[in-house]
């Protein structure tokens, strides 16, 4: 029977990772995800986890041998943030393209320049196309919990594609917080072994990674297309099937009080729980505000967030990245190309918070939310503000 | 060449453009649009190797007398065999000759 | 919710502290968290660490600029850096110091509680290195009941194996040996 401690998140993260048995960890530590591979390689070195545990010079090592490694049958994990998860970026599609389930656990940490080691969610927001499943935790419980449904997801036989599990790095990373951690039992019995589509050995030799011509790329990218869009459903049916086992529920979009909410904000990761209490605080002085917490990023889902926004006449979408030269926040871009074809839509405001570690506070929420329900008519110049910024 | 099915459509797709047909390369002779090829002089061939080191191809091969040839269905006439051999015992030759 | 801000010096034990306290408060079944001020750090620069403690969930993830309790592991750091920054006036600052009121009042604005041990002395005794968080958790325990002085005992252990029982008597002597020498008790 699992049990409630205290932990730091990145340290439960590295111990749910060697309950999952992963055959294969290779991973280069980088702030504020260094626990992870630290606590692993303590681990493995203490004889706790029966794995390999392979010490790479460098993130591109780390993500290729664990491509390698999973192309061989192996359940493998890896743990990065930022820069690291930028210098992997040439292989994530590969890993995803060759149908292996590569786990990952990433510290959202700011993309240099400046230097920032703080909180925000650029490093993933440059990994939208690779074709991974990924996944947003918002505290202690949800990085556990998710680590877990990570590799039932990505291995199940429909999906066999790459899981990434974002967790806001030192907000959530470095807090010490009370988390149910399950025990070895429960995880077996929700996990099993891993069973591959194909694995590359000796005794059946067979291609992996092949070079693809003109004449069948196109045709692989939409199976690939095919392979994320049905992982969905499975999705879906691992957080049932989580429910059931652990009591805990887990939906693409929650609603937190959105019942007759005029406005909606929109949130991904550990800040939709300080808004929480914005939520709260404006409903008691009579507001009709509801909050939307994302989950699922990858792939987006879109049928929710439909049925969540309806009814609303302002949103609010908080993003902690910025795509430059673009539309603003790609939440916001995602959640503007959702709704385009509604023929109604809630008036939709951008507000680009918390970048490289900014603090966001319940106040900054409630002035967000007062701001959004009061704004009439919107001219598409001012549809994004990078809040906060000192003029 | 031999007769090559690509799949059709995406369903037809291996996941990850797998290939299950082990070797599946040696169906396709690479030697088919060779110019030169290597014609060794065993009267000079001393054995050494070198030719079946260097070949890119990995075509060359040691026959039972110890003497090398290349497979001429995948040797593409690059003349390097020719080029790094000690005693000059290979000769790259026209191949309509 | 209480709030707390520790101060210390990078190699003090001030996220050692925080984490001691968010432990022992989970024990209890209480809700906790403790973190670290984020970002690098090097030892003997000035630190600061938080706790949140509460009986129910605590959602919010931001800073704690207006901590209940303030305390401060080095007094070196007293005058360097404002410790009574945002602390709240209803607040109890809590310093390791053997000096008198008027002397800390030189360097310190603050009209509320403010309360001291000697943790260095207790510390330099009773574990035989002048590092005072273990002691310090004892009188800060003592001083707002944030968990039991007992709930200490269990993370201590796991966390200092050994040497578990002297930090556990440098606690109890900092809980029984802490005053408050302003504002009233």
């Amino acid at each position: 029977m699992g049990k409630r401690i205290g932990m730091e998140i990145a340290l439960a993260a590295a111990e749910v990772a060697a309950l999952c048995r992963p055959d294969v960890i290779a991973a280069y530590p980088i702030t504020p995800n260094t626990h992870i591979p630290e606590h692993l390689s303590d681990i493995v070195a203490e004889g706790r986890l029966d794995a390999e545990y392979i010490c790479v010079e460098s993130e591109h090592s780390a993500i290729s041998a664990c491509c390698g490694a999973s192309g061989t049958g192996a359940r493998t994990f890896t743990a990065t943030s930022s820069q690291g998860l930028l210098f992997m970026q040439e292989v994530l599609p590969i890993v995803s393209s060759m149908r292996l389930p590569v786990i990952m656990v990433i510290g959202n940490r700011a993309v240099s320049g400046p230097i920032n080691i703080w909180n925000d969610h650029s490093d993933i927001m440059y990994q939208r196309d690779t074709g991974w499943v990924s996944l947003f935790a918002a505290n202690g419980q949800e990085t556990v919990d998710m680590v877990i449904q990570a590799f039932k997801i990505g291995e199940h036989r429909d999906v066999m594609l790459p899981v990434n599990i974002n967790i806001d790095g030192f907000q959530l990373t470095h807090v010490v917080e009370p988390i149910f951690m399950p025990d070895q039992e429960e995880v077996d019995r929700f996990l099993p072994p891993y069973k591959p589509f194909a694995q590359l050995h000796p005794d059946k030799p067979m291609t992996m990674g092949a070079l693809g011509l003109p004449e069948i790329f196109n045709e692989a990218m939409r199976a690939k297309d095919e392979a994320i869009l049905q992982s969905k459903k499975v999705v879906l049916d691992v957080w049932k099937e989580w429910e059931k086992l652990f009591g805990r529920k887990y939906e693409p979009i929650e609603s937190y009080k959105t019942e007759g909410a005029e406005t909606l904000l929109l949130t991904m990761g550990s800040m939709g729980e300080t808004a929480e209490i914005a939520v709260d605080d404006l409903r008691k002085d009579g507001l009709p505000v509801g909050l939307l917490k994302i989950k699922l990023w990858r792939p987006f889902p879109f049928e929710e967030l439909r049925k969540a926004v309806k009814g609303a006449k302002a949103l609010a979408v908080m993003d902690r990245a910025v795509s430059f030269g673009g539309p603003g926040g790609p939440v916001f871009a995602e959640i503007r190309s959702a709704l385009y074809d509604e023929p109604k839509k809630p008036k939709t405001l951008n507000f680009i918070i918390g970048l490289g570690g900014r603090d966001v506070m319940v106040e900054d929420f409630i002035k967000m939310a007062k701001k959004t329900a009061s704004t009439k008519k919107l001219k598409p110049e001012d549809a994004y503000e990078i809040y906060g910024a000192r003029e | 060449m031999t007769e090559k099915k690509w799949p059709e459509t995406w369903q037809e797709v291996n996941p990850g453009c797998m290939v299950f047909r082990p070797g599946s390369a040696k169906e396709y002779h690479t030697g088919s649009w060779r110019a030169k090829r290597p014609i060794w002089d065993n009267a000079k061939c001393i054995k050494c190797g070198v030719c079946y080191i260097y070949c890119p191809e990995g075509c060359i091969t040691e026959n039972a007398d110890g003497f090398f040839e290349a497979n001429m269905d995948y040797c593409k006439g690059c003349g390097i065999c020719a080029y790094e051999c000690w005693p000059k015992a290979i000769v790259m030759v026209n191949e309509e000759d | 919710m209480l709030e707390i801000r520790w101060h210390g010096r990078g190699g003090q034990g001030a996220v050692t502290s925080v984490e001691l306290l968010a432990l022992s408060a989970i024990e209890e079944g209480k809700y906790a968290q403790g973190f670290p001020s984020f970002g690098p750090e090097r030892r003997g620069a000035p630190v600061t660490a938080f706790n949140r403690v509460d009986d129910k969930q605590i959602k919010i993830r931001s800073g704690i600029y207006h901590p209940d309790v303030v305390v401060v592991l080095d007094e070196s750091l007293v005058g360097l850096v404002d410790v009574a920054e945002g602390l709240k006036p209803t607040g109890m600052l809590l310093v390791n110091t053997t000096k008198t009121l008027a002397e800390l009042k030189k360097n310190i604005r603050f009209e509320g509680r403010i309360a001291t041990c000697d943790a260095t002395g207790i510390a330099w005794k009773e574990l035989g290195v002048p590092i005072t968080n273990t002691t310090m958790l004892g009188a800060l325990v003592k001083l707002t009941g944030a968990v039991k002085l007992e709930s200490l005992d269990s993370p201590l252990k796991e966390r200092f194996g050994r040497i578990a029982p002297k930090n556990q008597t440098a606690a109890k002597r900092a809980y029984e040996e802490v005053r408050i020498i302003s504002g009233e008790s």
